[in-house]
């Protein structure tokens, strides 16, 4: 363990990082975008567009503070700090690396016995940030789309929930450096079944959890014009796509170190080279940039879905799946192996 | 361990109340009746947003917590699903079938199929 | 699909002013700042839940008074304002104006300006039909469809620009012919667009048609009967997705569209996928049309011979005092249609369009009236609209393809 002090610092990096790693995802996102689109991105502040989040960055915290009539004040305000503070905190449990391998220090902030429910509870604590956003701006429009958006991301907690359960089956434990060691696919190749349709459930809810298209209805300008996010402008916008992004990024890590391995290498370079697959940080944000490329290319490609259509899938489809996924991996454990 | 919690959340509370109020303090100040109407497509909002709202949210609440706390149970199932897996698997099917007869019931219901 | 619940009413201006609210139904103001909507409409909304029980549209943001303002010009002048209306399949207009005042004047067009007209009309339907393809698809949120389709529509705009100079809001053709002749880079251009087209119209009918959520978004959305479509006035590919087989190019053939071969496309199905299938194989049938006017191509005389219309050719100023006294009185004056009154039914992008032409002797019309087709497809919006989700409201609206200059003029 290391001492407190040290904790705090790691903790404050994890943020600066992910922060900063928000602002050149969004570049990153328009220029991939833009491509697949038949266009350049942005191109013209700086080289490569790379001073364009910098700018976003400016126009942003520069802008008039408005608190919409009629608004109730403190939640006003407190909605999108909810949003990121609890964003950014689901972060705090995944680890980056085996211990004691980032110069000395365990590449974690906290090494949590119980590390699947922290992330899966706070992510979800960071619903309320969008319901009382969309309440507190006092606008039906707002109203509507935060209503929806939370509708949509309870029901797939549950698929989300669901499809972690084969995992921890086979891990036997929350934590997530232990799954990570375990390596739930070199277990058995009877579980690799289960565990494909566990994982492609998993990465579905992970994509509307994080209101991404085609499940981003909530933030459909064209239907609703921007939902609960009408009435907000300025710095506390930013926080809110800050904490989207960021719960894009949780949600790739996440995918990464339940299903993939997190922060291990690859065996065939650990030949080559010996000790590649002790590398902190690297691996994981190796297997993270396939995700995030992954939630950008579905965005560049598919419509999206009705919200009726969105909730009937959840409901109906995912959960019976993850659920079936589960029993199955159950199954295989208890009469297989 | 849980102090390294605490760290976690002063540092993210510190940045989100940081940037909150970083942004308060330099922007410009020039509020005016038009920039703090409530958006309705460019006209005068009709009605305020503490209106009714339709039934339907409260049902998809209702239910989630019911199905979530069934997937609560089974984490400490899935945990130590290896010390006794046949036993512990008939106890998940036989709790998946009592609660598989509610979902139907709500399924048939119709909660779903008007949103 | 246009079931309202019992016991319903809808508001009266004064019920409303005084704050009367049925508080049953939540009346929600969409537009007319809004990015869905295809220009300033604005809608009315009345939401039972996520049901529309009413929706009454809000035109007039776009009124500039281009019928009054034909009144004062010149017959030739007023095709500065014809394509203005429907800005995005403006050929149709211009069309259906010079065949109106054509048919006043008793102008007989040459071969050649009648095949250049019909090819320009037809590209630019895919053009529009283009924009149509793409604002529909990114109104359902697919934001990469709508960048292919404008890389094609390109395409169509360099050949307009070649031809007329300008890339939207062509005002080329004229009361007797065309302006001027087509530069020698047009058949070329034509023919290469030709070419590469239906490979890329074959990519994107695949993209729409193959992809599940789309046509879940679309089947059975949006119905519109086919009786209630015919009482409602509704023209064009939506009345055709109907099950009516109706397209003033074969009903009242005009300009030379009785010799080419193309079929008329029709659904039964009504729903919204339709009226996307509807366009897809129009735009099949347009290219039809386009290599047959384009192999018939002759060479010849773009412009009515007769002086009293058209400007006599600039050389001739020069040597006879007749032309310069016609250029004088057809630029000062514009020339004299004897009185009477002419429509001719055409078929724009979006419907029915014709323009009945009222003239009193004079050299301005005594009144233009434009029967557009957007604004009375616009109407059926409630046949489509009143039973249905909300979300669906978008898919509708794109659907039926108004364009507010059309509505509004």
């Amino acid at each position: 363990m290391d001492p407190l002090w040290v904790t705090l610092i790691k903790a404050f990096v994890l943020c600066l990082v992910l922060l900063g790693a928000f602002a050149y995802m969004t570049l990153i996102e328009r220029r991939i975008l833009g491509r697949m689109q038949h266009r350049h991105g942005p191109n013209r502040t700086g080289p490569f567009g790379l001073l364009q989040p910098i700018a976003d960055a400016i126009k942003s915290v520069f802008k008039e503070d408005i608190i919409v009539t009629n608004a109730d004040k403190v939640v006003y305000v407190m909605a999108p700090m909810i949003s990121i503070i609890f964003a950014l905190s689901a972060f705090g449990a995944i680890p980056g690396g085996p211990a004691g391998s980032l110069f000395g220090f365990n590449p974690w902030v906290v090494d949590l016995d119980i590390g699947v429910l922290y992330v899966l509870a706070v992510t979800s604590v960071g619903v309320y940030g969008i319901f009382l956003g969309g309440w507190a701006s006092n606008s039906k429009y707002a109203l509507l789309g935060s209503l929806r958006s939370s509708a949509q991301i309870i029901s797939y907690e549950l698929g989300l929930g669901l499809s972690v359960l084969s995992v921890i089956m086979i891990a036997g434990t929350l934590n997530l450096r232990e799954i990570v060691e375990v390596g739930v696919w070199t277990v058995s190749p009877w579980l690799w079944p289960p565990l494909a349709v566990a994982f492609v459930a998993f990465v579905i809810s992970a994509i509307a959890e994080v209101n991404r298209t085609p499940f981003d209805l909530p933030e459909a300008e064209q239907e609703i014009v921007a939902g609960y996010l009408t009435e907000y402008s300025g710095i506390k916008w930013a926080l809110y796509q800050m904490s989207e992004y960021v719960n894009m990024m949780t949600a790739a890590a996440f995918i990464s170190t339940l299903f993939l391995g997190g922060y291990r290498g690859p065996y065939v370079l650990e030949r080559l080279i010996p000790g590649s697959s002790e590398w902190p940080i690297i691996w994981l944000v190796l297997k993270m940039a396939i995700f995030m490329f992954l939630f950008i290319w579905l965005r560049a490609t598919l419509p999206r879905f009705r919200y009726d259509q969105l909730m009937r899938f959840g409901w109906l489809y995912l959960f019976e799946v993850a659920l079936a996924a589960t029993l199955l991996t159950g199954a295989v454990i208890a009469f297989v192996l | 361990m849980y102090e390294s919690l605490l760290m976690m959340f002063l540092a993210a509370g510190f940045i989100g109340a940081a940037a909150v109020v970083v942004g308060a303090l330099l922007g410009p100040k020039r509020a005016g009746p038009d920039k703090l109407a409530a958006y309705e497509s460019g006209l005068p909002a009709t009605g305020t947003a503490r209106e009714r709202f339709p039934v339907h949210f409260y049902l998809v609440a209702m239910l989630f917590i019911l199905f979530d706390v069934e997937a609560a149970f089974f984490f400490p199932l899935a945990v130590k699903f290896g010390m006794a897996p046949q036993f512990l698997f008939a106890q998940a099917i036989i709790f998946v079938a009592i609660l598989a007869v509610g979902y139907i019931y709500v399924i048939r219901k119709g909660v779903l199929d008007w949103k | 699909m246009t079931e309202r619940p019992a016991g319903y009413h809808a508001l009266t201006v004064d019920e409303e002013r005084r704050g009367d609210f049925d508080t049953r139904f939540m009346r929600i103001n969409v537009g007319p700042q809004h990015p869905s909507t295809h220009g300033v409409l604005r809608l009315v909304v009345d939401l039972d839940g996520e049901r529309i029980v009413r929706i009454s549209p809000q035109i007039g943001y776009l009124h500039t008074g281009f019928e009054k303002t034909m009144e004062h010009r010149t017959y030739q002048q007023v095709i500065t304002y014809t394509n203005r209306m429907d800005y995005v399949h403006s050929f149709a207009h211009d069309l259906a104006y010079v065949l109106s005042a054509e048919k006043l004047m008793e102008a007989r067009v040459p071969e050649r300006a009648q095949r250049v007209r019909v090819i320009l009309t037809e590209l630019n339907r895919i053009a529009s039909h283009l924009v149509f393809l793409g604002t529909g698809i990114l109104d359902m949120g697919a934001l990469t469809l709508f960048f292919y389709t404008m890389r094609e529509r390109e395409q169509l705009l360099d050949i307009f620009e070649s031809v007329t100079g300008v890339r939207m809001n062509f005002g080329y053709f004229r009361v007797g012919g065309l302006y001027r002749d087509v530069p020698e880079s047009f058949e070329h251009d034509v023919r290469a667009f030709l070419a590469g087209f239906p490979k890329m119209l074959d990519q994107y009918a695949t993209m729409f048609m193959k992809n599940d959520i789309f046509v879940n978004r679309t089947k059975g959305v949006g119905v519109i009967p086919r009786e209630r479509a015919l009482e409602y006035g509704l023209t064009g590919p939506s009345l055709r997705a109907s099950g009516v087989p109706l397209d003033f190019r074969k009903a009242e053939p005009y300009s030379g569209y009785e010799e080419y071969a193309f079929e008329v496309p029709t659904s039964e199905e009504g729903d919204a996928f339709a009226r996307f299938e509807m366009r897809f194989r129009e735009m099949t049938q347009c290219l039809r049309i386009v290599e047959q006017a384009l192999d018939r191509l002759e060479p010849g005389p773009v412009q009515d011979p007769d002086r009293r219309i058209s400007l006599p050719p600039r050389s001739e100023l020069e040597t006879s005092m007749e032309a310069v006294i016609f250029h004088f009185k057809l630029v000062t004056e514009g020339f004299h249609p004897p009185r009477g009154v002419s429509y001719v039914a055409t078929e724009s992008a979006r419907g029915e369009l014709g323009y009945y032409l009222v003239s009193d002797g004079g050299s301005m019309p005594y009144r233009v009236k434009v029967r557009v087709p957007s604004l009375i497809n616009l109407q059926s919006l409630e046949l489509a609209c009143v039973g249905g989700l909300f979300a669906d409201m978008v898919v509708n609206i794109a659907t039926l393809d108004p364009v507010m200059g059309d509505v509004d003029k």
